[in-house]
């Protein structure tokens, strides 16, 4: 029972990791840019979410209406002010820039709210659970996976059935003859880097609520991010929540063994996967 | 005489860091078909680049429909109705046929052409709609990238080696869907190495040699070794 229990609380964290991967998958979908600061902007979401929760004292959730446009108006400005202009046939520039980008904000954050770490009170959701089959399901969790399913379908639809997502694969495809339909790519770059801080700002508030967080929370929030990504294969949306949910549960199965390899179990098998499936478990067709 | 809808005046334009056009002088008047020529190398595609936006000059040195638009980008350009088949197709892969062929419409723009219209056109699209363009012959390619062109209605159309790896079947398909496309009003600039196709459907001639032109005249009074002499510097 406890192994069930491990794989189901592991698939429900994976939700959490799916979150913060869906962002940077669809950055580096669209436009090839290797994002290292979506960790600092995830926990910068975080930080959002606690003064607006603070100045309002409203529930996190509820102060989602304000941080998902916040930080998607954000990403559109440090797209088209910053990172458009980093991007081109060298992929060194993207790197360094948003790797300087993720020291600024770690250190902003340190300078506007301590080193003390924080944490978002989602009141009585946090603690429970409902009993499903002996096994103890958390709500929380429970909402955490299901808005990650929820947010990669609704990207999956955008990518694939609207104006925008045509215009998102138009780019991703050839950026010179996109120009030529008319679109604008700095512009279309911008959107798709607020659609990704959108979601960021979702998964930002959801870390928040689930752990305390300070603001050098960031780097490995990448990492579980960029892990999920490659597990589940580049470019592909649903890929990336089964790479959560793998992330996840292996996570879950090491902490069952011992609490100290949670980490440690995650990062195998991510490297196993990687040996044996380099592209990933689910690469899109044209790679 | 009428306003030109393009006037490309002392036009030098760098591909990459080298220079590839030297003070090229080229007009096409409403509902003319021009034919470039020349070699490889001879700087036909910066010229097609060069007006459509994807390679930026000064302001001045390209104007259309009495707007200098030399400076301007490639999608501010497309939204004023210059269309280009790109050499090679350069359909979007990820896009499905009809998807190919709706975003050429997204700068919506008034005129003939609709899907429908694409379809009627090319048939056999209408069949393949919802493949992925990838899964196309390089005749259906070089359709959909055509009708990609048309669906933003534009009034200058530029076709860029349109016949090049194609069937010599699928070439004569093509061109004779030509006069269709240009029927109606359309200006059309055809760049071609196969110099017999190009004359067949144009009223006149700019033949390029390494960036300068070296012979322009109407297709009808220039003759066999005047081509060959602008083509090679012979």
């Amino acid at each position: 029972m406890d192994w069930i229990n491990a794989i189901v609380q592991g698939t429900l964290l994976g939700g959490l990791y799916a979150l913060f991967a869906a962002g940077l998958s669809l950055i580096f979908g669209v436009m090839r840019l290797v994002n290292i600061a979506h960790g600092d902007l995830i926990v910068l979401a975080a930080y959002l979410g606690l003064t607006v929760t603070a100045a309002l004292s409203m529930n996190p959730f509820v102060a989602l209406i304000l941080v998902v446009p916040l930080m998607a108006g954000f990403g559109y400005v440090l797209q088209r002010g910053v990172l458009n202009w980093t991007l081109g046939d060298d992929i060194l520039p993207p790197l360094l820039v948003t790797f300087g980008l993720s020291v600024i904000i770690q250190n902003a954050l340190l300078e506007g709210y301590s080193a003390d770490p924080q944490k978002l009170n989602a009141g009585a959701i946090e603690v429970a659970s409902a009993n499903i089959g002996g096994l103890a399901v958390g709500y929380l969790p429970l909402v955490m996976f299901l808005t990650a399913v929820l947010v990669v379908a609704v990207l999956q639809w955008i990518f694939y059935a609207t104006a925008l997502g045509r215009a998102f694969r138009a780019v991703s495809d050839n950026q010179d003859i996109a120009q030529l339909m008319g679109l604008n790519r700095r512009h279309v770059f911008g959107l798709a880097m607020a659609l990704s801080l959108a979601v960021t700002a979702i998964a930002g508030i959801f870390l928040g609520v689930r752990t305390s967080f300070d603001p050098a929370t960031g780097p490995a929030r990448l990492i579980f991010g960029f892990e999920a990504v490659i597990i589940g294969g580049l470019g592909n949306l649903w890929g990336t929540l089964a790479g959560g949910v793998i992330l996840g549960v292996a996570q879950s199965i090491g902490a069952q063994i011992n609490p100290g390899w949670q980490i440690l179990s995650g990062h195998i098998a991510f490297l196993i996967i990687l040996a044996v499936r380099p592209r990933g478990l689910f690469p899109r067709m044209d790679g | 005489m009428p306003e030109p809808v393009l006037d490309i005046r002392k036009l030098d334009a760098h591909y990459r860091d080298f220079q590839a056009l030297y003070g090229v002088n080229i007009t096409v008047e409403a509902g003319e078909v021009v034919a470039i020529i020349g070699a490889n190398g001879a700087g036909k595609t910066t010229l097609m680049r060069s007006i459509s936006g994807l390679i930026r000059n000064r302001a001045e040195q390209i104007t259309y429909r009495g707007q200098q638009i030399g400076a301007l980008r490639a999608d501010q350009i497309a939204g004023l109705g210059i269309a280009l088949v790109p050499e090679g197709r350069q359909l979007f892969q990820s896009l499905s046929v009809e998807e190919n062929l709706i975003i050429g419409g997204r700068t919506g723009r008034k005129g003939a052409w609709s899907l429908q219209r694409v379809y009627d056109l090319f048939p056999v699209l209408q069949e393949r709609r919802n493949v992925p363009s990838t899964s196309l012959s390089g005749g259906q390619q070089q359709m959909v990238a055509i009708g990609r062109a048309l669906m933003a209605n534009p009034d200058l159309v530029m076709f860029d080696e349109i016949s090049l790896g194609l069937a010599p079947v699928i070439i004569r398909q093509i061109y004779e869907s030509l006069p269709t496309i240009v029927g109606e009003g359309m200006s059309a600039m055809i760049v071609e190495q196969d110099i017999t196709k190009a004359l067949s459907v144009s009223s006149r001639v700019y033949c390029l040699q390494e960036g300068r032109v070296s012979l322009e005249g109407r297709t009808a009074d220039v003759s066999r070794e005047q081509i060959s002499a602008a083509y090679f510097g012979t």
